[in-house]
């Protein structure tokens, strides 16, 4: 945490200081409210949104369905902008959606090797790691040793496709289903499917 | 893991939305202003694209608080190049909330002071 100095909450005889940038929006915020460009409660909302409505479990939904459903599967597969608008899941830019599917023969991830382009209806706001140099830059030139820090070693045969995403279309990947998944409902399936299996980083879960 | 890009987090509790309030706070800003009109967002994308590969080529970025100081800079110069926040209205605000900060006791709510927004929206 670069803020670490201000931690202790004792000796102060002012207010904490924020860090310098955090007085530089502050001072945007005034600014464009005092404009009427802006309304605060507005942004109170985006973020309450973003923190506590939308994450990874809208996702986990999306695949979790398409594991049980086939032709769900089929019509997320065909137009997933479309599918996951029936469910809700509106991209607030407008961009399209779509799903790629795993195989035993081809491995997806997704990068943004522009920004942080990202799925953001299905998987809230990305990690630090996705919006890091070292992911954008190595996930495209290396990706199968990018996996292997994740943890993900891929068979030999299985050939790894890595979709750079952006402004205008974000993927999300299906995973495959995991073995021994054949009598699990909606919920149960839901609860196996992890951000980094979406974003072809992980796997999902297996069931206990 | 060969080198400290923070990829394997398997273990790590999860890690929160958004690190600091600022980041929430400039992240909400952009998305409230692209829902006014002010701009698209694929233009949005490339102009921080722009500000995020300027960045990286001193050093490598963490995609963590250099990661929305670019964002920052990236919207403070398109909001100066649109005439909807000079620099120096903004850098006077700054200091304004900087000085409210260092004179508020420690524990009662920060607000800036009335005058501080009239005078720098006066130039």
């Amino acid at each position: 945490m670069p803020h670490d100095h201000h931690d202790h909450d004792h000796d102060h005889p002012h207010a904490l200081l924020p860090p310098d940038p955090a007085l530089r929006v502050k001072a945007l915020e005034s600014l464009l409210t005092q404009k009427g460009l802006i309304d605060p409660a507005a942004l109170d909302a985006i973020i309450d949104t973003y923190e506590n409505k939308i994450g990874p479990k809208n996702g986990a939904h999306v695949v979790a369905r398409a594991w049980a459903d086939p032709d769900f599967k089929h019509a997320l597969l065909e137009d997933a902008t479309a599918v996951v608008a029936d469910l809700g899941f509106y991209g607030r830019q407008g961009e399209h959606i779509v799903v790629v599917e795993n195989t035993p023969d081809v491995h997806n991830m997704i990068v943004c090797t522009l920004c942080s382009c990202y799925p953001w209806p299905l998987l809230g706001i990305p990690p630090a790691w996705y919006k890091s140099d070292a992911y954008r830059a190595r996930a495209v030139r290396e990706p199968r040793q990018v996996l292997a820090e994740f943890g993900l070693h891929l068979p030999e045969k299985t050939r790894v496709r890595v979709w750079d995403s952006t402004a205008e279309i974000r993927y999300l990947v299906l995973p495959m289903r995991p073995a021994g998944t054949d009598g699990l409902g909606l919920q149960a399936l839901t609860d196996l499917v992890t951000r980094d299996s979406m974003v072809g980083t992980g796997l999902p879960l297996s069931p206990a | 893991m060969t080198q400290d890009t923070g990829f394997t987090q398997a273990d790590m509790p999860p890690e929160p939305v958004f690190a600091q309030p600022w980041h929430a706070q400039i992240f909400a800003l952009t998305v409230h202003l692209h829902e006014k009109g002010l701009f698209t967002w694929p233009d949005w994308a490339a102009r921080f694209g722009a500000t995020l590969a300027r960045h990286g080529l001193a050093r490598s970025l963490d995609g963590g608080d250099d990661y929305f100081v670019a964002w920052l800079e990236t919207l403070e110069s398109w909001l100066a190049e649109a005439a909807l926040a000079h620099p120096d209205q903004l850098e006077a605000l700054r200091a304004a909330w900087q000085a409210a900060y260092l004179s508020t006791p420690h524990g009662a709510p920060v607000h800036l002071p009335a005058g501080a927004l009239a005078d720098s929206c006066a130039s």
